[in-house]
């Protein structure tokens, strides 16, 4: 998984600095924000309506219209599972089933230490090869049951 | 000189291990103090045979697939660098049916070049178009793309050549190419091929775009989902920057054109071009009601020309070999090559650019090998999650545009998914309204509003709770939805949805289910997604 750090406003406040004059820049602010800190704090709304001069609300709005953008930390990895029509031909509803009791969480949800956020998405692009997922960015194929047991039990044993 | 070794680097192929297999070729290279060279290229799109290992000989590359790492060690010791035998070769790659029976344009480079080697780009046949384009008015390279045929391959097939006349008719200081990226239909995957596999294409398009319609700024709106395709548009940019292929004098001519890449997040309704720009301007992906068209008051109120991925990455070769090189492919209306994804439950899943014309059964039987599952196919939906699912009697339909109107299905970007005879209909059904409530921007109320009550609506069909009048309630539902919502998402949920009605009423004349235990269960999930 990919490094981030924790909250802080002044680390906040540069990298929202760094894109201000970017035309359109809410969304590579937002963006820039949850590769920092893995989520976009609360805290962080007040500081890009100053410096973009737009209302909070606008923020808060924009922020919440997309489903990528998460507004508390995620677990330590992340798991998407691909829910959409090609990947239901190759039966990816019983593979969430799977992997739903595997990690003891629903679609949506972290699990209790941590370690696992479990999410839907609507298509990776993979459909030749369904049904897909992808972890902590990296994309995989023809996801089986026991590739996806063998993928989530590998990262709990180097942990 | 040192022979080269293809190992792709596109998603999908990294998708079924292809980093693991680039790793231990070279590891074996070192081993073995072999004079080869590992070259990261696109995918040729013979997805079920990735990863799909390849070799120069001077007899052309021979194919190896799939590759796994552990294979990699056999295939050394029978010299597979030298073409040898070996239980996974696949001959030479040009010669495989699939590959050979395909009429390759928009994706002649993809899979053969190294994406990021701008010299590889220029010696098969790159920047030819934009060359020809350096020579001709702006006018004339609109003239160009409109006798060419060719139209929108984001879905909605609307002439290319039309759309520029406009922006280009439009006065204005300054105006705006974008690319439309965010290829959220499940069952299409040729854009991202493109962008990950043939990226200067889609650069050389584009500027050709900015030339033809006067627009000096562009923007690719590319979607999360495709984290790899976003890096390596990035850097090719960088690459064309650094080699004057884009800013303030590109190729020479003294005519500028900048280009930046912007990441959507994960909302599907961005596709729809009028949410794509609010999105672009830093706002909510809502739409924007039409007239004005985008191509008057666009990006930031300016003209903007807005095409698709695989519309703009073609514009090249048409410049390069002429409007009727191109024009003579396809079917009536239908010009050009179609770039065909084989999906879901398919045994030979993969890009096939063909001339339109070929049949639904074609594609799928001749290239495709019939259902992944060996079961038989029950239902095919084209055109994404607003396309409708064909019975098997409707597989004689060719992919043309018109001609798939005609039956109420939608071609949409081409994307093509197999179902077997597993499949429910009434619970396929039930998912378009579902994902129309999911992905809705809220804007108009027959879409917001009525795909919540399309899925209620269902729900009691499939609980068995007034069938007649519950389907009666349906179809009405769909007949608002389409004649009342602003944009295509509300506006063509109903076609998916009633084409399973209409040729799978079986499924929805099934005995009612055992009671959900937890009745609240499903609603939660539902309102969880919103």
């Amino acid at each position: 998984m990919s490094q981030t750090h924790t909250w802080d406003a002044d680390r906040a406040l540069s990298r929202i600095r760094e894109l201000e004059n970017v035309p359109g820049a809410l969304l590579p602010i937002l963006h820039a924000l949850q590769e920092e800190f893995g989520y976009i704090d609360p805290e962080a709304i007040p500081l890009v309506a100053e410096v973009l001069n737009i209302s909070k609300a606008e923020v808060h709005g924009v922020l919440s219209f997309y489903h990528d953008f998460k507004q508390s930390p995620p677990g330590r990895h992340v798991l998407r599972i691909c829910r959409a029509e090609a990947c239901q031909s190759m039966g990816c509803e019983s593979l969430v089933s799977h992997v739903e009791k595997h990690l003891g969480v629903k679609m949506g949800e972290t699990t209790a230490d941590r370690s696992f956020t479990l999410e839907p998405v609507y298509c990776l692009g993979l459909c030749a090869l369904s049904p897909s997922a992808m972890l902590d960015g990296k994309p995989y194929g023809r996801v089986s049951p026991q590739v996806a047991d063998f993928l989530v039990d590998s990262i709990r044993r180097h942990s | 000189m040192s022979v080269k070794v293809y190992v792709p680097c596109d998603a999908a192929a990294l998708a079924v291990g292809a980093d693991a297999v680039a790793r231990a070729v070279s590891e074996q290279i070192t081993a073995r103090r072999l004079d080869l060279t590992v070259v990261r290229n696109g995918s040729r799109g013979l997805f079920w045979l990735e990863p799909l290992v390849e070799v120069e000989t001077p007899r052309g590359r021979v194919a190896y697939g799939p590759v796994t790492a552990e294979a990699v060690a056999g295939l050394f010791d029978a010299g597979f660098y030298d073409g040898k035998e070996h239980p996974l070769r696949l001959g030479l790659t040009e010669e495989i049916p699939y590959l050979k029976n395909q009429e390759r344009l928009t994706f002649a480079r993809c899979g053969i070049v190294d994406p990021l080697s701008l010299s590889d780009y220029i010696s098969h046949g790159g920047y030819k178009g934009l060359q020809r384009a350096l020579t001709m008015a702006p006018e004339a390279i609109v003239e160009e793309v409109t006798q060419s045929g060719l139209r929108g391959r984001g879905g909605a097939g609307f002439p290319t050549g039309i759309k520029w006349r406009t922006v280009l008719k439009t006065a204005g200081e300054q105006k705006y190419v974008v690319c439309n990226a965010d290829e959220g239909d499940s069952g299409t995957y040729a854009d991202r091929m493109i962008m990950e596999g043939d990226p200067f294409v889609l650069i050389e398009g584009m500027t050709i775009a900015g030339f033809a319609v006067g627009a000096t700024s562009g923007y690719i709106y590319i979607r999360s989902e495709y984290p790899h395709a976003f890096r390596t548009m990035k850097r090719a940019i960088a690459l064309a920057y650094e080699n004057g292929y884009l800013g303030a004098n590109v190729a020479g001519s003294g005519k500028r054109f900048d280009l930046d890449v912007r990441l959507g997040a994960g909302a599907y309704i961005c596709g729809e071009e009028t949410s794509m720009l609010e999105s672009l301007e830093g706002r909510r992906g809502q739409i924007r009601p039409k007239p004005p068209l985008p191509a008057i008051e666009g990006l930031f109120g300016k003209p903007t020309a807005i095409n698709n991925v695989i519309s703009l990455a073609t514009v090249p070769i048409i410049l390069d070999k002429g409007a009727t090189h191109y024009r003579d492919f396809g079917m009536g209306r239908s010009r050009g090559t179609l770039t065909i994804q084989l999906s879901g439950n398919i045994k030979h899943g993969g890009l096939v650019e063909k001339a339109f014309g070929l049949t639904l059964r074609q594609a799928i039987y001749d290239f495709g090998g019939g259902t992944f599952s060996g079961r038989p196919l029950r239902a095919v939906q084209v055109g994404g999650p607003l396309g409708a699912y064909f019975p098997e009697s409707l597989l004689d339909t060719p992919l043309d545009y018109e001609a798939f109107t005609e039956k109420r299905g939608l071609l949409g970007h081409g994307g093509i998914v197999v179902f077997d005879d597993t499949v429910d209909l009434a619970k396929q059904a039930r998912f378009a309204m579902e994902f129309c409530a999911i992905e809705s921007c809220g804007k108009c109320t027959p879409c917001r509003i009525g795909s919540t009550r399309g899925v209620e609506v269902i729900d009691k069909i499939i609980a068995h709770d007034n069938r007649p009048g519950n389907l009666q309630l349906l179809d009405e539902l769909c007949e608002l939805m389409v004649d009342g919502s602003l944009c295509a998402l509300g506006g063509l949920t109903p076609f998916p949805v009633l084409s399973a009605v209409r040729y799978f009423p079986e499924d929805f004349d099934k005995p009612a289910p055992a009671p959900v235990t937890n009745l609240g269960e499903r609603a939660q999930e539902t309102q969880q997604w919103r």
